[in-house]
């Protein structure tokens, strides 16, 4: 336990040097969320005022969304990294040392979560920029860096355990493209749960872009539903710790497979 | 000591096949060798024999369907964990994370080995001294020489100082300078550490040099084993070889040369035709008046002593230049 803790550790000092070292990287994975935020919500303005969005605006009501999107998309690339390490040779050399498979997952985990939370940060704030405003205060933005960072992890580990298994850089796109956007609009991501047809009200409740992104909607009200915060983001946290395990069983199916 | 603390690694009867049904390649079709310690052990074989299938399984990155293996004693599958601990592996393809320095790359290696930060900064400044990296080891490396990229591969195998040391093809892909430097190098790991060395190679010359005992490996099978010396001295003789003007031909010159007196077997590959003579000075005459009387025209005509490659030949049953291009065709495909 010590050692996968220390081998994590280790391993995410050399993922996050690379963050350190290519901040293009960074703002390049910024561009589709400031296309959503500042195209999509003025192109859809109006759309709040529909009964069920609650007198705000729509930047306002997106932002958490964009948020949460831009965290599930930039994680489901996570696993390119390990594609890399197994095109070359370093996946062989930590494979043949004693380091702990769960810590290389770990690596590639933190290095996201860090991703996520400058993301989020620089939505943030330029929805504030935009005039968006919210009651929740700083406890709702850390409840909103939660649920993204959760709904990263989940997503990476996903990323992470589909690479193990498919191997290949091609393949994992494939699987992000087939995920990613049916997830999206099976969600009040950009519309109130209100005025989702019901249909998708009720897929939504199962869909752990939904819980993120009602999580976050809801930490930044002005009196939140605690019990409901709580009950999504331990839902998130749970299933991130099960993805992470069921990641780190792939090394078998890769081990089988060379 | 007992015989079996001597052996580093020991292999037997290892087979393994990848995919199912039609399509299932059979890679390993029972590899049996067994390593000294403290020496230089090389694997020699054409690509795709099975080379790297065997090291894989010996490091514990693949299981065998059958057979057993240990490495200092411990077995494969039942401590995979132990075997890693007294083992360094530089694969194959390039290790070292091109993202970082050599420093970063050796501190990170350090510390899955569980080594403290003043062990691993002197056995870094140490393994930088000795491949000649220490200017560099400060630098990202994805911006260094093929060369010091290469060594700092091996660097990276020998920070927890193991026991035995896996070398994958460590010199495929250097021009021919990096190449005897890297030779030099290898060859002083056994001389002042006491390691053992598994090395993998495609090249003849490479295992001829470097390899006190080798196994030459092919279609998954080791098909001859000993020391370079012993396995050319089992060749008696030397060989005739003879390059024809006309590959076409070299049918003829097989019937030609094989009734002259003191050829004892001739193989043809293409323009090349080698005949196993047991005195080359004196067979050598009846040999070219048996092509003149057959009206062959040659290129060129030398006489040698055995090489590995008559080796290989003799008990491949092809030259292994041809068996090392139909490999690479295979992995290609």
């Amino acid at each position: 336990m010590t050692t996968a803790l220390a081998h994590s550790t280790h391993l995410a000092v050399r993922t996050v040097r690379i963050l350190y070292r290519q901040p293009a990287y960074l703002a390049f994975t910024l561009i589709q969320p400031m296309v959503w935020l500042l195209l999509f919500s003025q192109l859809f303005e109006r759309v709040v005022e529909l009964p069920g969005f609650g007198g705000t605006s729509y930047v306002a009501y997106l932002t958490p969304g964009v948020i949460v999107m831009t965290a599930m998309m930039n994680a489901g690339w996570a696993g390119n990294t390990l594609i890399d390490d197994m095109d070359r040779g370093v996946m062989d050399r930590y494979l043949a040392s004693p380091v702990r498979r769960v810590a290389i997952i770990n690596g590639i985990l933190v290095y996201q979560a860090a991703v996520t939370i400058v993301q989020s940060l620089i939505v943030f704030g330029v929805a504030l920029l935009m005039g968006a405003r919210y009651d929740g205060g700083v406890v709702g933005i850390l409840v909103v860096l939660a649920a993204a960072v959760l709904l990263a992890v989940l997503f990476a580990a996903l990323s992470c355990a589909a690479a193990l298994l498919l191997r290949t850089g091609e393949a994992l796109i494939g699987i992000f493209q087939f995920l990613a956007f049916p997830l999206l609009f099976l969600s009040s991501t950009l519309m109130a749960p209100a005025l989702l047809p019901d249909w998708i009200g009720t897929v939504a409740t199962f869909n752990p872009v939904d819980w993120a992104v009602v999580a976050s909607r809801e930490a930044l009200a002005a009196s939140p539903d605690w019990g409901l915060v709580g009950g999504r983001i331990a839902l998130l946290a749970a299933l991130a710790v099960v993805m992470t395990w069921l990641s780190a069983r792939a090394f078998r199916a890769y081990q089988r497979a060379v | 000591m007992s015989e079996s603390t001597r052996l580093a690694i020991e292999a037997s009867g290892l087979t393994k096949t990848y995919g199912k049904g039609a399509k299932a390649v059979r890679a390993l079709d029972g590899v049996t060798f067994a390593v000294p310690a403290g020496s230089v052990f090389g694997l020699l074989g054409p690509n795709g024999a099975g080379k790297s299938t065997t090291v894989k399984i010996v490091t514990t990155l693949a299981s065998p369907d059958t057979g057993e293996a240990s490495v200092g004693g411990i077995d494969v599958r039942r401590d995979p964990a132990g075997v890693r601990r007294v083992i360094g592996y530089v694969p194959q393809k390039p290790c070292f994370d091109p993202t970082a320095t050599g420093w970063e790359n050796l501190t990170l290696q350090g510390r899955i080995y569980g080594l403290s930060s003043r062990h691993i900064k002197q056995r870094s400044a140490e393994l930088f001294e000795r491949f000649g990296l220490t200017e560099a080891a400060g630098r990202i490396t994805k911006s260094w020489s093929g060369g010091m990229q290469r060594k700092l591969d091996v660097a990276l195998g020998l920070i927890h100082r193991p026991q035995v040391l896996f070398l994958d093809e460590p010199t495929t892909g250097l021009d021919p300078e990096a190449r005897a430097d890297m030779w030099s190098e290898i060859a002083e790991l056994t001389r002042s550490d006491g390691l053992t060395v598994l090395l993998t190679t495609h090249y003849l010359d490479e295992a001829d040099r470097l390899a006190s005992r080798l196994a030459i490996v092919d279609r998954g099978q080791v098909v001859a084993a000993g020391t370079p010396e012993q396995l050319k001295g089992e060749l008696s003789g030397d060989t005739v070889q003879i390059e024809l003007a006309e590959p076409a031909v070299n049918g003829h010159a097989r019937t030609a040369i094989e009734t002259v007196t003191g050829v004892r077997e001739v193989a043809t590959d293409g323009a090349m035709v080698r005949a196993r003579v047991g005195n080359g000075a004196a067979t050598l005459p009846g040999v070219l008046a048996a092509l003149d009387a057959a009206q062959i025209p040659l290129a060129s005509v030398t006489v040698a002593r055995p090489s590995l490659d008559d080796v290989y030949l003799r008990h491949a049953g092809r030259s292994f230049q041809a068996a090392d291009e139909a490999g690479t065709k295979e992995v290609a495909a």
